[in-house]
């Protein structure tokens, strides 16, 4: 059953440019970003107990190298990738060491507070970042030598990279590593006592779900062709935190089904609602108080008590 | 020497009117153990209240305004309290959640509310000329401001320390359990302190709007601050909120001043060196 339903959205996904518009298709890569951004921000949140507000970070850090060094300093495009992961892990690397000195509610307060700095500096060294104008004119790659300039293209593009992201993250969380974090998530201390380094465990983390978030933002920018401060604040560290939320923390089909949802909301009410911040907070009320454990684990519950019943 | 005093003095505003920001938060934070992210939009809030009032009605003084907001934010705090954030008092991330909602739904309504352009909010006309320090002509306002956070410092601390209601939630705090099982009325004084604190950024709101004025993003501009001083001060310390306001106070003013690119950056490096040496922050207890 699971089986046959998991094949038809894989060629539901694989066909959607033949039976959907640009529109459709476009919204569709947004929303794949969205996903791998939502997934790396689901290893620390949900696997990790770490709840960051500053995830976003990464994925500006990413996306500002990489427009920085193909439009200012010409670099290509397959170095400047390299560049802009490279330089987003190690990024992650530092942020991680400075904010694992705390846990919680410190390590929140420290995450939204790095990710401020970068914000800060992505809007006031305006000579290198452009400041508010953001940084435009950057160009779409062409992995392997072919051309994701059309909107198809660049669909199956990043439907591979996030089919690949979600695999490989699976294959973390599911690891023996993956049991240890878990393990340190919810026993630090008794993990501590077997021998396990619980703030290392973290820090691996932390650096890996940079990476990924990283690799959204290299997707990010190909697809906007531009960036700008607002990639990197809060609003948009808050809007990834809520598609984990909303659709499952710990669960790997929640944060797909939540930043699907987020980006739908986001589209569809910008389309008529000016006011999609106070659309936002209202959603985030709404799904903390109804659905605290997120959508995913409420429907599975509700399926399991259905099959109960039915018995 | 000029410039080092006029900046010293600036810095030491700063630090009062960043203690009027941070006070509240270290309060609720450092009671409740609740971080209540909704903390620059009660600020912001209470400054366009404030703003608004003293356009409205002719004559009105800035501290009734102040105390007026202040009240207005509290109530508003304690219904949000009473009506959400008790429901979520077991899952933290539920309280990170809504308490940022609340903030975003705010700031939105305070947009539709006073539209995108500043509303300036006018010194007090007693205090418009400026007082001589060490002979050079200083803002008396912000002079002012240092005075207010001294006491609204002062008044926490026998508020918490001294009576009778502050070994109450002392005790609430410590034993939620047992204070309830000896007739303490826990969820109640936990309202009245998230009332409080929020009151309290309400007011200061009002209070820093002849330096800031009332315009949207000053709520996130505020909030991390509050969280850098906090968290370089101490998470529940009112002492720490206060040492810390005044050195981020110091820094920022200067850094401002002699690296006005970096400015951003170094503002947040004091927080940055301290929790890797003491992550407990400056004044924070080991384990709290």
């Amino acid at each position: 059953m699971t089986r046959i339903v998991l094949g038809l959205f894989a060629a539901f996904l694989l066909a959607l440019p033949f039976v959907a518009g640009d529109f459709y298709v476009n919204l569709a890569s947004q929303i794949l970003i969205a996903i791998i951004f939502a997934l790396s921000l689901n290893l620390l949140v949900g696997f990790g107990g770490m709840t960051s507000l500053g995830h976003a970070s990464f994925l500006g850090v990413a996306a500002y190298i990489a427009a920085l060094v193909t439009t200012r300093w010409g670099f290509g495009h397959g170095a400047a990738a390299l560049i802009s992961i490279v330089g987003t892990t190690l990024t992650a690397a530092l942020f991680g060491l400075i904010a694992l000195r705390a846990t919680g509610l410190g390590f929140l307060m420290i995450t939204l507070a790095l990710s401020q700095v970068l914000w800060g500096l992505a809007y006031r060294m305006s000579f290198i970042t452009n400041g508010d104008n953001g940084i435009s004119g950057i160009t779409r790659p062409m992995p392997f030598g072919l051309s994701i300039e059309g909107a198809f293209a660049f669909y199956w593009f990043a439907l591979g990279v996030a089919v690949i992201a979600f695999a490989l993250m699976t294959v973390f969380v599911s690891s023996a590593f993956g049991s240890s974090l878990k393990g340190v998530r919810d026993q630090p201390r008794r993990m501590a006592a077997l021998g396990f380094n619980p703030w290392l465990i973290r820090w691996i983390t932390f650096i890996y779900a940079g990476f990924w978030s990283g690799v959204a933002g290299l997707l990010y920018v190909y697809y906007n062709k531009y960036i700008h401060p607002t990639s990197l604040s809060i609003t948009s560290s808050a809007e990834g935190l809520l598609g984990v939320i909303a659709g499952g923390s710990g669960t790997r089909g929640g944060p797909i089904v939540g930043a699907t949802l987020v980006m739908l909301l986001k589209n569809y009410a910008s389309a008529y609602v000016e006011r999609w911040n106070m659309l936002l907070g209202l959603v985030f009320l709404f799904i903390v108080l109804v659905m605290p454990t997120g959508i995913v684990p409420g429907v599975r519950s509700l399926a399991a008590r259905i099959r109960g019943d039915a018995r | 020497m000029q410039f080092w005093i006029i900046q010293g003095l600036n810095s030491l505003s700063l630090g009062g009117l960043l203690f009027l920001l941070a006070s509240g938060f270290s309060l609720i934070f450092g009671l409740m153990r609740l971080a209540n992210l909704t903390h620059g939009a009660f600020f912001m809030l209470g400054a366009y209240l404030g703003a608004t009032a003293l356009r409205a009605i002719d004559g009105l003084n800035l501290w009734v305004a102040a105390l007026g907001s202040g009240l207005v934010v509290a109530a508003l705090g304690g219904v949000f309290e009473r009506l959400v954030l008790t429901r979520l008092k077991t899952n933290p991330l539920g309280q990170v959640l809504v308490t940022l909602g609340m903030s975003f739904i705010i700031a939105d309504a305070c947009l539709v509310l006073w539209g995108g352009d500043p509303i300036p909010v006018p010194t007090p006309s007693a205090l418009q000329s400026p007082t001589g320090v060490f002979g050079y002509a200083f803002p008396t306002y912000r002079l002012v401001l240092v005075g207010c956070s001294i006491a609204v410092a002062i008044g926490l601390y026998l508020l918490l320390e001294r009576t009778r209601v502050g070994a109450m939630i002392r005790a609430g705090v410590d034993d939620r359990q047992m204070a309830r099982a000896v007739g303490i009325p826990v969820s109640t004084l936990f309202t009245a302190v998230f009332c409080l604190g929020a009151g309290i950024a309400g007011a200061g709101g009002v209070l820093g709007g002849p330096i800031l004025s009332a315009y949207p993003g000053l709520d996130a501009d505020m909030l991390p601050l509050a969280l850098i001083v906090v968290i370089l001060g101490g998470v529940g310390s009112l002492l720490g909120a206060f040492i810390g306001s005044f050195i981020i106070g110091f820094i920022y003013t200067f850094g401002t001043a002699l690296l006005p690119e970096f400015a951003y950056i170094i503002l947040f490096l004091p927080m940055i060196l301290v929790i890797a040496f003491r992550p407990q922050g400056l004044f924070g207890r080991v384990g709290a």
